[in-house]
């Protein structure tokens, strides 16, 4: 196969953003965002698997789903409904700040980010120690205060639980990803870094990876909370 | 066929490097090799540690064989039994089949063939190994400290409520694991979309490529499903979340869909850079450009995405409705299809051919007979009225094992010789290598085709004893006789292999004479690949066998040696330049 | 042909043949396709390995229509052969509607059998050729496959639902039964034999509550004993001249040659049938054989019970767990599935034998019982 040198060969003075192995830092933005989406590929069948672990459980079982759903608190999710929807609008504005280049403007939208997320977790922390007390986390123990179960029949409640705290819980790690790697970002742009301050790609990033984080609640929110009776 | 005249002296011109430095001794140190972002030693780690564990599965293969030549065994307690099969199933599929082709040539392959310096994300690709290991030290502690009993598949309720071995670790190894498959699916679609050397169209790329990047489509979108499958388990087992467990209102054939929902195609993340591997062997050793180049390139794909609808042919019998059954058998059929597409054309590419019967090509042809048995068997089990027959028996056994060991393992021990001098820069010995490929293929079938026959007959998979049935005896004695030639050919490679490490003789950098962009930088190629990068200017497999053809025969009238053509051909040029 | 070799199942059910024949049929395309690969193979490369004459020039690298016809051929040929194999596995998978029901219980690791009129088998299975059989199938615990390789019938038993399957069986023989997907430990084991008989010998059978002959008691085995041995012709209703009567002999005292008295209990009646010279009865000289070494123990036991109750009447067999479990069947006929009266069965612990199959696991009711329950509560 015949090769040629290409004109621009490796190790002229790139910038300190572009990693050896891209060749411009075109090459390198379209790369990441490829591997974002395709990083998302992933998360997607991951809670689509649980998604339909759920619906196929909910249809068998759905007067007993119906009936152990209201214990959960309604508006608390409601809450957090809305908490990460603006939270979604605050990463939004952070990458356009950053497309301006304007340093506090992404650090305050990634900080309010940082707040509603932080809220979040303090609201299901809230929810999650009510159902620990109406011993309604799966196990042998589940059910020992009968009331709270609405009628449902603990076995089927039990699945219910299952899932909710299952699918529930691993929404809460990926937000608590996404604390940690928002906080990341805030820090590269709180010491100027060029890695974030030269391009807006890897603010994007984060906020694409955020973006799906709100999507997978804003499934989770009328699935588990909002289920008309059968 | 190409858009400048394939002119063989130009082939010497490349980027290969005046001086010695090379990934491989570049640095030394241990931490150099531990924190390498570089593909090409990301690959070396894999070899090293999958080649242990496919010893160690081997090992488990061995211990059944042998246990097996007597109804009621002679070695093993049952749960002994169980337990080296359900490592050996195991180890081999999520240490060995599923890491082995596309993490190690794969890894060292991708970026070469395209033409780019690494993998879009080398540090990803090292996380990537370190996720293999750590999954694997879970998987192996698991097998050591009590050792788990429930089969690579994971069926519940047993696996979940039944079984008192270490199945929670062992799960949490596959799950680890899983991550690590997830990150190199992810490296081989970005690094194949965005990495490629200019002019190296998606029609110019190798086969290998076209068939890595179908892997990583297959990789994320079905490594996920089993991850969170395997999940619940670990769920169930630990926190009693029911929800596989029947007497709690779950349903343990939903765990089946998603278990197969993954396993199905995971068979695909192991045959599909085999047929890559074998397109490329192909090529090379025919002299020629493979046969209907772009349906093979599709055919990957089709299989990749036909794969994801054909789980329920595990299912037949297992409780899904008739019609579930009719519609995925009738899918499972029309996947045989471009499987025999791809047969069809590397046998055609034979014809017209310069063929060298080197030991790569050996293996490669192999490949061919045993994939063509490994994938008409796999009929046997799609028809709906022979499966709830064959299905759980040892014709199940003997058809993955075609497809698996006379399909992936063949490819993989081809193509390990193929590419042995790139990336070692040495040459391995052409004989006893060649001598082996035979012994490899005739100790395959000498242990595999027994077991279509007492499969046939009705013996169940998984069986430690069969005293009741002493007519299956004589084709597990067969079996056992014919793996004992296999674990012989496996342990002679892995000798002279080695051996080649220092022994063998330096390799030029394309020793072979094949094209390829691999070949167009020094053996073992300088750490960033290329001195510069290349331009694609023309056609993928530019082979000329007629040319050749009277390259040979000049050279053999003027009676010089030429048993690598490029030293022929280097002649040649001399010849003609004077 | 290889009858100490075999390489095939035998062919005992009415889908044995029709499934060989889809089977040949595949085996004989995957032989052409084989062999002609590998006829192409070995031909090219015998023809144009490298230095060979051969022609190579105008190699073709892409052709439309030979693409098309190897595609499309093996299409044609696949969906033929989808065509049988789901012909044939939907005939498997709908039962006659004159099939009779057969209940399987597995279980680590055994198979639990249940014929309609109650008769229960461990780990073999009886059946007559001829006539079809669905049978219902379940688990207790994990996931068991039943497999019977000479009917080429096999299907998963799986827990929390029933799974069916049928078949007719055509030749009378013994074949293997098995577990076929992997439940454990003892996997390998889980297994027996299914018997196939002759309708009539199968009629016998079942109505003798799975015995070839009908159960006796012990009592009646002594009666039946006593005649064989010819007893009777000197032990009558009355004493006569030859041998004093054994009615009601039992526990009474007996006058001996000599005047010493003995009370007829179980070592006197044992001993006056091995050794009769040893007590003899007064008024009555040694004429009867001894009959050590000539009848076992168990005859023994057989004939003392016999002579505890001679005299009075004796009635039928004494009911038995298998005349209960009709009589439960019968009993709630109509208003319960068979399934269900057999788990209540279990259920009462009075009535459950060392092999019956148990209903509890971890103190919580197995899934046939708590089906039985529910139908309870529903009627």
């Amino acid at each position: 196969m015949a090769a040629i040198a290409s004109d621009h060969g490796h190790g002229h003075g790139h910038d300190e953003a572009l990693h050896h192995q891209f060749e411009d830092m075109e090459q390198q933005n379209d790369s990441y965002i490829v591997g974002m989406w395709t990083f998302l590929v992933t998360e997607v069948m991951f809670f689509g698997a649980l998604f339909l672990i759920y619906t196929l459980y909910r249809s068998m079982y759905q007067l007993d789903f119906y009936l152990a759903h209201k214990v959960l608190d309604t508006r608390m999710g409601m809450i957090n409904t809305f908490v990460l929807l603006f939270s979604s609008f605050t990463v939004a504005m952070s990458v356009r700040f950053a497309q301006l280049q304007n340093r506090m403007g992404v650090l305050a939208m990634l900080g309010i980010t940082q707040i509603c997320a932080g809220t979040f977790m303090v609201i299901k922390y809230f929810e999650y120690q009510e159902k620990f007390g109406h011993h309604l986390y799966p196990g042998p123990g589940f059910g020992s205060s009968p009331s709270y179960l609405n009628g449902a029949s603990p076995n089927f409640a039990q699945l219910y639980f299952g899932l909710y705290f299952g699918m529930t819980g691993l929404h809460g790690l990926h937000v608590l990803i996404g604390m940690i790697v928002i906080g990341y970002l805030m820090a590269k742009w709180w010491r100027n870094s060029p890695m974030v301050t030269k391009d807006y790609i890897p603010t994007e990033l984060v906020g694409l990876y955020w973006h799906f984080v709100d999507l997978v609640w804003i499934f989770l929110f009328p699935l588990m909370y909002l289920m008309p009776k059968p | 066929m190409s858009a400048i005249p394939a002119d063989p002296n130009v082939t010497a011109v490349s980027a290969t490097p005046r001086t010695e430095t090379n990934y491989l001794n570049a640095d030394w140190s241990i931490k150099s090799w531990l924190l390498t972002g570089d593909h090409k030693r990301i690959g070396i780690l894999y070899l090293v540690t999958v080649s242990f564990f496919f010893f160690l599965g081997s090992i488990a293969a061995g211990l059944i064989r042998y246990e097996l030549t007597a109804p009621a065994g002679f070695i093993l307690e049952s749960e002994t039994y169980n337990k080296v099969f359900s490592a050996h199933g195991i180890i081999m599929v999520f240490l060995f089949l599923i890491v082995a082709i596309p993490a190690i040539l794969g890894n060292f392959l991708l970026p070469l063939m395209i033409g780019a310096r690494d993998m879009a994300f080398p540090r990803l690709n090292l996380l990537s190994w370190y996720l293999f290991m750590i999954g694997g030290a879970c998987i192996m502690g698991g097998m050591i400290n009590g050792g788990v009993d429930s089969g690579w598949t994971f069926y519940v309720p047993y696996s979940s409520m039944y079984a008192n071995s270490n199945v929670t670790m062992v799960l949490t190894g596959i799950f680890i694991a899983g991550f690590s498959s997830i990150t190199t699916g992810i490296n081989f679609i970005v690094t194949t979309h965005k990495m490629r050397a200019p002019g190296m169209t998606w029609f110019r790329l190798p086969l290998m490529v076209w068939a890595l990047y179908a892997t990583g489509v297959v990789i994320i979108l079905g490594t996920p499903v089993v991850a969170v499958t395997l999940l619940c388990i670990i769920f169930e087992r630990v926190f009693h979340l029911p929800i596989f467990s029947a007497e709690l209102g779950g349903d343990p054939v939903l765990f089946q869909h998603l278990f197969w929902f993954y396993s199905h195609p995971a068979v695909y993340i192991m045959i599909l850079p085999a047929f890559g591997v074998q397109s490329e062997l192909i090529a090379n050793f025919a002299r020629k450009r493979v046969f209907g180049y772009h349906l093979i390139a599709f055919s990957s794909l089709a299989i990749a995405g036909l794969g994801f609808l054909v789980w329920g042919h595990h299912m037949f019998i297992s409780s899904e409705s008739m019609y579930q059954g009719v519609v995925f058998s009738l899918i499972s059929f029309l996947v045989a299809i471009p499987s025999a597409i791809k047969v069809f054309n590397w046998t055609a590419t034979l014809y017209k051919g310069n063929i060298r019967l080197q030991t790569p090509m050996i293996y490669a042809l192999g490949f061919i007979g045993l994939f063509t048995i490994g994938g008409l068997t796999g009929l046997f089990l799609g028809c709906l009225g022979t499966d709830v027959h064959l299905t759980n028996t040892y014709f199940i056994v003997a058809h993955f094992h075609y497809v698996m060991v006379g399909g992936a393992v063949t490819a993989f021990l081809g193509g390990l010789h193929y590419w042995w001098p790139k990336m070692t820069g040495r040459l391995y010995p052409e004989s006893i290598a060649k001598w082996n490929a035979v012994l490899v293929f005739i100790g395959f079938n000498l242990t595999f085709f027994p077991q279509f026959i007492v499969g046939f007959m009705g013996m169940p998979r998984r069986y430690h004893y069969y005293y009741f049935a002493p007519e299956f005896q004589p084709y597990h004695i067969m079996s056992t006789l014919g793996s004992t030639v296999l674990a012989l050919s496996f342990i002679i490679p892995g000798l002279y292999l080695t051996r080649s490490l220092t022994k063998g003789a330096k390799a030029s950098a394309n020793p072979w004479g094949a094209h390829g962009l691999e070949w167009e930088t020094s053996s073992p190629p300088p750490t960033s690949n290329f001195l510069q990068i290349p331009v694609v200017l023309d056609e993928v497999y530019d082979f000329d066998p007629v040319t050749e053809h009277e390259q040979d025969k000049a050279a053999q009238a003027l009676e010089v040696p030429s048993y690598l053509s490029n030293e022929a051909k280097s002649i040649e040029s001399e010849k003609e330049k004077r | 042909m290889f009858s100490n070799f075999p390489a095939t199942p035998p062919q005992a059910s009415s889908f044995s043949r029709e499934h060989d024949l889809i089977f040949y049929a595949l085996l004989a395309l995957t032989i052409i396709f084989t062999v002609m690969v590998g006829i192409g193979v070995i031909y090219f490369v015998i023809k144009y390995k490298r230095g060979s004459d051969a022609d190579r020039s105008r190699p073709i690298y892409e052709d439309a229509r030979l693409e098309t016809a190897w595609s499309v051929i093996p299409l044609i040929l696949a969906l033929i052969m989808f065509y049988f194999g789901t012909k044939l596995f939907i005939t498997m998978r709908v039962p006659p509607a004159d099939a009779q029901e057969i209940f399987v219980i597995g279980k680590q690791w055994m198979w639990h059998v249940q014929h309609s009129n109650g008769v229960r088998e461990n780990n073999t299975l009886h059946v007559p050729a001829g006539k079809p059989f669905k049978l219902t199938m379940i688990s207790q615990d994990v996931i068991h496959a039943f497999y019977i390789p000479a009917f080429r019938a096999q299907m998963h038993v799986v827990p929390g639902r029933y799974t069916t399957m049928w078949f007719t069986p055509t030749q009378p023989g013994k074949y293997h039964l098995f577990c076929s997907m992997y439940c454990g430990t003892q996997h390998s084991e889980m297994g027996g034999t299914v018997v196939v008989m002759e309708p009539r010998e199968w009629a016998n059978w079942i109505e003798n509550g799975g015995q070839s002959q009908a159960t006796l008691t012990l009592e009646q085995s002594g009666e039946r004993l006593y005649k064989q041995l010819a007893c009777n012709n000197c032990h009558g209703a009355e004493d006569n001249m030859r041998a004093p009567s054994l009615y009601g002999i039992w526990g009474k005292k007996r006058t001996l040659t000599g005047g010493r008295s003995v009370i007829a209990d179980q070592s006197y009646l044992r001993e006056s049938i091995l050794r009769p010279h040893n007590k003899i009865t007064n008024g009555y000289s040694n004429t009867m054989p001894v009959y050590d070494g000539q009848i076992n123990e168990e005859d023994v036991l057989k004939l003392m019970a016999y002579i505890k109750v001679i005299g009075s009447s004796v009635g039928g067999p004494s009911s038995s767990g298998t005349d209960t479990a009709a009589a439960v069947l019968n009993g709630t006929k109509g208003t319960m599935s068979p399934f269900a009266a057999n788990a209540i069965q279990y259920q009462n612990s009075s009535m459950r034998r060392v092999d019956s199959t148990p209903t509890t696991r971890s103190g919580e009711l197995a899934v046939n019982a708590i089906a039985a329950q529910q139908e309870a509560k529903g009627n």
